[in-house]
């Protein structure tokens, strides 16, 4: 994406060979056995894409001959897709950026969809990021709002630099369209159990010694100090308004009496108060819960665009003018280092013996 | 070894501001610095080359000013700098900027071949992780991105081996040189520079190319015309409708406050309550 000022004079002349590239397609991340949820997220959306522009949804499943890409082909016609496209490998077993690059982009070249959606993970983004340059088309990243436009191109929103502007950017005379967008940004699609679609399964022919990175070791997060952030129904987040990093544990401590999970805004991680998977926003987690509680939080766009998908929002800020009370639904005007204590304390008196205080 | 670091001269973004009335961004007097993402990419290649020896060359595309940039990678460490600069590449998306990134580095190379290219995990500007991965692809270099760590480099065997964040783990890569790699945030410690660094880097030359120094023969794919992306419109986000609700609460009396919010949230969020009831007695 570039900088400068908006093109809009610019034209839309889309070159005949690409007048025939159709429909939407979101690639599958599947990776070690398991579907990555922002996949099923795309789906959703992509539907809404597929049925303006009356056109195939398609699934991309690329993995190894174990049943693991079967089933998620299976799934994905549960979440919402019309079509398949698989390619089984033992080549595909781990993701590697050399194969699944050549995959993708021979999928693409033959088959020629229009719009092609992938999540904003680490996989995700090394993935379109090369076949991009390869098919030397147009890629927007971390989007969070797609549409279509009069002229049947994808319009791509994702904030901008500088703290309170979005930016709507288009690839006019390219095809396909592709974007990436972030875990979480999109809402999950309900699922629908059993629908059958079509699969079309297409060859990988590459060998393996052609391929030239291996991996020769995986060492898998501990489950336990993941953080469920992204997941968690209750966060309760603190910002620069906490004053110092001490009172961080007011967070803390009112997001366990609750049974959430707590989280922050980005100063304070470059501050070094908090570690960077803490991070809310459109450079750290993008959060869905029921309740989200920003104490001393201004939020700024990056920061919005994090939280919005939240059902309910308190903010909690000594400044009624503070641009979060634009997206809150609540405000509470006061000190945030006096009101988190406050509130875990009445809390933990509601909620009974079951909670303890300290611990 | 010789490595290329490609680094961007960003504004600082904590002191960006917007203008109220137009929505463009306030660039005028706003301080300039390395995009901060890639100086965790100069550091790992500076440790390569301090293991291994070698140069290391730091390579940036943007305005004549972003020779600032270029000389403060010098007196962190770096041993050259080559800075990119021309109208054509005004107006440059992602694939654009890899080109005449990619360009660059191939002439460079022919001095002396290049072994590895360092970017930055992603801009603070742009922001789009794009830009390593547009030049690996067109170099024909072996791509490793989010790289926690580069554990060990038999130059003899010109083979690399990385520690790589995936999602739900760390990947353990072997893959061979000439690669392009991107470094994680945090990876190291960032080195402030010796003395002499400093000195050198005040009276070093950056090496300052046009497109056609750099070899680059198509236009075309530079600047505006060589970026198939277009911002069709920069806007402010809507405000919802109503603002937030403020929740009536003496300020000076926190318990009557908390009893308050709770209150407010119960009675906005049917369920909360019994949610939280049954969460705590599990
Ligand atoms: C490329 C880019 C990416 C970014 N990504 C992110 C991101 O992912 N996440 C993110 O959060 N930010 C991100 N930012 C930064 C963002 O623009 C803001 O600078 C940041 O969110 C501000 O953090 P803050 O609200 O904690 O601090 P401030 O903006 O300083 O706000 C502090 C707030 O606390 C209030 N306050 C003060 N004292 C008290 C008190 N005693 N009690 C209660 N309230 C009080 C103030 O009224 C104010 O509203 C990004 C910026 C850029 C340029
Ligand atoms: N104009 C530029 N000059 C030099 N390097 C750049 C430039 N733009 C991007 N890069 C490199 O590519 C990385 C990713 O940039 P981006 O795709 O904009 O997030 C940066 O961290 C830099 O290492």
């Amino acid at each position: 994406m570039s900088n400068e000022a908006p093109r809009s004079a610019a034209k839309k002349q889309l070159p005949e060979h690409f007048k025939a590239y159709t429909g939407v397609w979101v690639y599958i991340e599947l990776e070690r056995g398991q579907v990555h949820s922002v996949s099923w997220e795309l789906l959703g959306e992509g539907r809404k894409l597929a049925d303006q522009l009356k056109v195939p949804l398609a699934a991309v499943v690329l993995g190894p001959p174990d049943g693991s890409a079967r089933a998620a082909v299976a799934d994905s016609f549960c979440y919402g897709a019309d079509r398949a496209y698989l390619m089984e490998s033992a080549l595909l077993a781990d993701y590697r950026n050399e194969p699944y690059t050549r995959a993708m982009t021979d999928l693409v070249n033959t088959h020629k969809p229009e719009v092609l959606l992938l999540g904003a993970t680490t996989l995700g983004r090394d993935l379109a990021g090369s076949v991009a340059t390869t098919l030397k088309t147009g890629l927007t990243a971390d989007c969070t709002e797609l549409a279509i436009d009069a002229e049947r191109s994808l319009a791509a929103t994702r904030p901008t630099f500088g703290g309170s502007l979005l930016c709507t950017i288009m690839t006019l005379n390219v095809r396909p369209q592709m974007a990436t967008i972030r875990p979480r940004v999109m809402a999950m699609p309900q699922r629908v159990d059993a629908p059958v679609g079509e699969v079309v399964e297409v060859p990988f022919d590459m060998a393996e010694d052609t391929i030239i990175t291996k991996v020769i070791d995986f060492i898998a997060d501990s489950s336990r100090d993941k953080v469920q952030l992204a997941y968690a129904d209750i966060v309760v987040a603190g910002g620069l308004g906490l004053g110092n990093a001490d009172n961080l544990r007011h967070v803390r401590e009112l997001a366990r009496v609750l049974g959430g999970e707590w989280g922050c805004s980005r100063p304070l991680v470059q501050k070094g108060w908090a570690p960077a998977d803490r991070q809310i926003g459109q450079t750290g987690k993008t959060i869905r819960p029921k309740l989200y509680i920003a104490a001393g939080i201004s939020g700024a766009i990056q920061h919005r665009v994090g939280v919005e998908g939240a059902d309910l929002i308190l903010a909690i800020n000594t400044d009624k003018a503070a641009p979060i009370l634009d997206f809150a639904h609540y405000a509470l005007i006061a000190d945030a280092a006096v009101a988190l204590p406050a509130l875990t304390t009445a809390f933990a008196r509601r909620l009974g013996p079951a909670v303890r205080l300290a611990g | 070894m010789h490595i290329v670091v490609c680094i961007k001269q960003v504004p600082d973004s904590a002191q960006i501001r917007v203008h109220p009335v137009t929505n463009t961004i306030m660039r005028q007097g706003v301080p300039t610095i390395i995009n901060p993402y890639d100086l965790f990419s100069l550091e790992a290649a500076l440790a390569i080359r301090d293991e291994h020896g070698g140069t290391v060359t730091v390579l940036s595309m943007g305005p004549p000013m972003a020779a600032d940039s270029l000389r403060r990678a010098l007196s962190i460490g770096a041993d050259r700098a080559v800075l990119l600069t021309d109208r054509f590449f005004a107006g440059s998306d992602t694939l654009a900027t890899s080109y005449a990134l990619a360009t660059a580095i191939t002439k460079i190379a022919s001095d002396q071949p290049v072994d590895m290219v360092f970017c930055g995990k992603q801009t603070i500007d742009g922001d789009t992780a794009q830009v390593g991965p547009g030049i690996a692809r067109r170099l024909g270099f072996h791509q490793l991105t989010y790289v926690e760590s580069v554990e060990t480099i038999d130059r003899a065997r010109r083979t690399v081996i990385v520690r790589r964040r995936a999602e739900g783990g760390v990947q353990v890569l072997r893959s061979e040189l000439p690669c392009m790699v991107t470094m994680l945030e945090g990876s190291a410690v960032v080195r402030r520079g010796s003395m002499a660094d400093a000195l050198r880097a005040a009276r070093a030359d950056v090496t300052t190319w046009s497109a056609k120094d750099a070899g680059i023969e198509d236009i075309s794919q530079c600047g505006l015309r060589g970026s198939p992306t277009v911002v069709r419109k920069v806007f402010a986000p809507q405000p919802r409708k109503e603002k937030a609700v403020l929740i009536e609460a003496s300020a000076h009396d926190p318990v009557h406050m908390a009893e308050a919010t709770i209150d407010t949230l119960f009675a906005a969020l049917p369920g909360l309550n019994a949610e939280l009831h049954a969460a705590a007695a599990r």
